[in-house]
């Protein structure tokens, strides 16, 4: 039931994706493309703080992870999209399960050093070995726009189309996940980890797992940036990228799949949108390219201070007693958490 | 004359006009067909100015690049774009194009491939740039390579001497510009070879293209046996004590570096403290006596430090900032002192004001009315030297740019050149000869002739 009306939404977005997509240029294209890879991301994020009550400021070393999977995959195998896709997934996965283990045996700050730790030393792995992974100037992928959909066919719409099809089938998934026995599960352990394993739930398992499927999301998302910016190089995953997603998930609302969105559009649209302004303004170039940072800072500051929820937060506050729905989850959850547990397990 | 079906061109009155009229007098005057590779309307100094490419109206050339204006990489290089548009407008005041004049939109990537893709995809796609010019860095560049060569925008005058921006199969449409690092690593291994004799040498180089390409010229010219050190540096990790206590240990009387201008001063400094003074010899890139004093001062805390740029060996593709009775220089001051007065007169405005000049230089032989194409043409048939010491390399089959170099030694904070200049190409085998040809002087204009 819930697949059906998760998947009912996604299709609803997939079409007006669809429609915007037409309708627009084709840099607005590639802007899409930008936020579907970063939105797959944050959502894995925003479920792993949100959700399990895990941080993570290391975010961007899975999403390098996946991208460099999905390079080399790309490169020396030429596997299907598909397919690369999935492994940078597991890769992203299999990298998130061991940090994991880690990750399970800290708390609040100690795992934030840790994670903060991997975001800064996994990208000059690069640089180590460089025979493989093309040191500093890093591994070009290309995707070819299929031949079908003809010669004169936009590639970035066609990215646009791959990258947000990856977004939606990820969100769909992540939603069931929130609403199942697992999601229920680490929003216990997130509340009360003492009461959560009182009541019969294996808190480490619980907290590696949530691990593993943000890091598979991140690997994922690692991947469609590959594709979308032609390149995997360590200067693509610097320390910053990952305090992005963060801040990106913080900004959408912590949690919340929507949320998530909203981050992702903030990242891609807010600087492109002020250097512009900035720039239409006449400002010199020191000035101008300096403005984009501040913005961000001075919408970061306001929607702390305005919605501490993030922006889905706010949403929900704003229009709460007319949509009901919107704030359903979190309602319906602590009503029949633990009477219904045995009878959702079938929807993941 | 001049005809246009532009109603509100009229307006474009008194000096600008005037102008046009003396860039379009000028260029009927000089041999057009000969400079202009593709025969036909275009060529035809009375013809109206049309669209003739994407970024090209009848009035302007939009061009784009991408910049680190921020960041780690911005010092320094921040003031390469600014130079380059400086030149820009010197044109656009002086008659432009053909009359046309040149939008330079250059935006910030701070140095990081993803923004680098982002807002070339934006000047491609959205702001419909004719072409890119001096998009800078290596790993930045390399994420729009590709692109720029499936959508076939020129990418002209890659700012950076990795060599693989000469690969006129894989990527028509890319061309280098500056002194590439092989030939670099070339002439000073030359030059370290033939003056330190029987000395240890010891390597200094950043892990990466650039310390590799400037490594693989070094071997090509230094006995293996000579070297006693190679050590290597990350440009994330400022902790160069093991390196440098390394080569050190080694003996290495002579420390060549191919390094950014941060990290020879964090090599000269971390050298000061571990009581180790070997003949320094650096690479152009992290030479800049203006550039790499002020990094020495600002690391080590006291303006006395500057002095220690002095001594080191260096080289150089463009004339010394020094020299008083060159004409470039000339040039380069008078457009640095009316347009860009805040920057420092220094070996990255004089860089961005070169690659401007290139450019133009470039527009001019594409004809009045260019494509795309015609652009790669021009580049393709070869462009007369311009502020460089020693002649461009462009041909059908070869995209590198300036193809020699000085040696220098630096002396009160600017470059004095010993020796003459030389030339070599990019094949270990390849033999390095002086260039005895004088640098023809600059237009007085400062203009190149159409």
């Amino acid at each position: 039931m819930t697949l059906a009306r998760h998947t009912g939404a996604a299709l609803l977005v997939a079409v007006v994706i669809f429609v915007l997509t037409i309708r627009l240029g084709p840099f607005r294209d590639y802007q899409i493309a930008e936020v579907a890879a970063y939105v797959t991301a944050v959502a894995g994020l925003t479920y792993l703080i949100g959700l399990s009550g895990q941080i993570s400021i290391g975010h961007g070393a899975f999403m390098a992870i996946g991208a460099y999977a999905s390079a080399l995959l790309l490169l020396h195998l030429h596997w299907p999209l598909e397919a690369v896709f999935a492994t940078s997934a597991l890769a992203g996965a299999a990298a998130g399960g061991i940090i994991g283990v880690a990750a399970a045996r800290l708390r609040g700050p100690y795992l934030a050093g840790a994670t903060l730790l991997l975001a800064v030393a996994l990208p000059s792995l690069a640089d180590k070995y460089a025979g493989v992974f093309g040191g500093d100037q890093g591994l070009s992928v290309s995707v070819t726009t299929p031949a079908w959909l003809g010669v004169s066919f936009p590639p970035t719409r066609w990215l646009a189309w791959l990258t947000c099809a990856a977004a939606l089938v990820t969100l769909v998934l992540l939603a069931n996940l929130g609403r199942s026995r697992i999601g229920r599960s680490w929003r216990a352990l997130r509340d009360n980890e003492v009461a959560a394993s009182l009541a019969g739930l294996n808190v480490a398992r619980m907290q590696i797992l949530a691990f593993v499927v943000s890091s598979a999301c991140a690997g994922l998302g690692g991947a469609l940036l590959a594709v979308v910016t032609d390149i995997v190089s360590p200067g693509n995953f610097t320390l910053t990228l990952s305090i992005s997603l963060l801040t990106a998930a913080i900004l959408g609302g912590l949690g919340s799949l929507a949320g998530a969105l909203w981050g992702g559009l903030v990242l891609v649209f807010v600087p492109t949108y002020v250097q512009d302004v900035a720039t239409s303004h006449g400002l010199s170039s020191a000035a101008s390219s300096n403005v984009p940072i501040a913005a961000y800072g001075v919408v970061l500051i306001l929607v702390m201070l305005l919605f501490p929820s993030g922006i889905q937060g706010g949403l929900r506050r704003l229009l709460g007693p007319v949509a009901p729905a919107a704030s359903a989850p979190f309602n319906a959850l602590r009503r029949h958490a633990p009477a219904s547990e045995h009878q959702e397990e079938g929807t993941t | 004359m001049k005809r246009t079906h532009r109603a509100n061109l009229a307006l474009v009155a008194g000096t600008a006009v005037t102008a046009m009229v003396i860039a379009a007098c000028g260029s009927s005057g000089t041999s057009t067909p000969s400079s202009s590779p593709s025969a036909g309307a275009s060529s035809s100094s009375s013809a109206a100015l049309t669209a003739s490419a994407p970024g090209i109206t009848a009035t302007t050339i939009t061009i784009g690049s991408h910049q680190p204006l921020t960041g780690v990489a911005a010092p320094g290089y921040d003031e390469i774009a600014p130079a380059s548009n400086a030149y820009f407008q010197y044109v656009n005041a002086h008659g432009g194009i053909y009359g046309r004049k040149i939008v330079y939109k250059f935006l910030n990537d701070q140095y990081n491939p993803t923004d680098t893709s982002t807002v070339v995809h934006q000047l491609v796609l959205q702001d419909n740039v004719y072409a890119i010019f001096n998009g800078l860095g290596t790993p930045t560049h390399l994420a729009v390579a590709p692109f720029l060569n499936a959508q076939k925008v020129p990418d002209v005058f890659v700012a950076s001497g990795c060599e693989c921006w000469n690969a006129p199969a894989k990527w028509p449409d890319t061309y280098g510009w500056q002194l590439d690092y092989i030939r670099e690593g070339k002439i000073l291994g030359q030059y370290v070879a033939q003056h330190f004799k029987g000395k240890k040498i010891g390597y200094f180089s950043q892990d990466d293209e650039f310390g590799m390409d400037g490594v693989k010229g070094l071997d090509d010219e230094i006995p293996k046996s000579q070297v006693v050190a190679r050590q290597t540096y990350n440009p994330t990790n400022v902790n160069v004590g093991p390196q440098v206590a390394a080569l050190k240990a080694a003996g290495a009387q002579v420390v060549i570096s191919f390094s950014v201008p941060a990290f020879t001063a964090l090599l000269q400094l971390t050298s000061l403290k571990l009581k180790f003074s070997p003949q320094l010899v650096v690479s152009d890139v992290g030479s800049d006596p203006t550039t790499l004093g002020g990094l020495l001062a600002a690391f080590g805390k006291s303006k006395k430090l500057s002095a220690l740029t002095s001594g080191i060996i260096t080289d150089g593709y463009l004339p010394s900032l020094g020299s008083t009775n060159n004409s470039w220089i000339t040039l380069f001051k008078k457009i640095h002192a009316q347009y860009i007065p805040k920057l420092p007169f220094d070996g990255n405005v004089a860089y961005g004001l070169a690659a401007g000049y290139t450019f133009v230089q470039a527009m001019f032989k594409a004809g009045r009315n260019p494509t795309r194409q015609d652009l790669l043409n021009a580049i393709n048939g070869g462009l007369p030297q311009g502020p460089s010491v020693a002649p461009y390399a462009y041909s059908a089959t070869d995209h590198n740019g300036i193809t020699g170099a000085y040696i220098a030694i630096i002396k009160n904070g600017a470059l004095v050149q010993k020796g003459p200049v030389l030339v070599t190409d990019t094949s270990s085998s390849g033999a390095i000869t002086p260039y005895t040809t004088a640098q023809p002087p600059a237009p007085a204009s400062g203009i190149p002739a159409p």
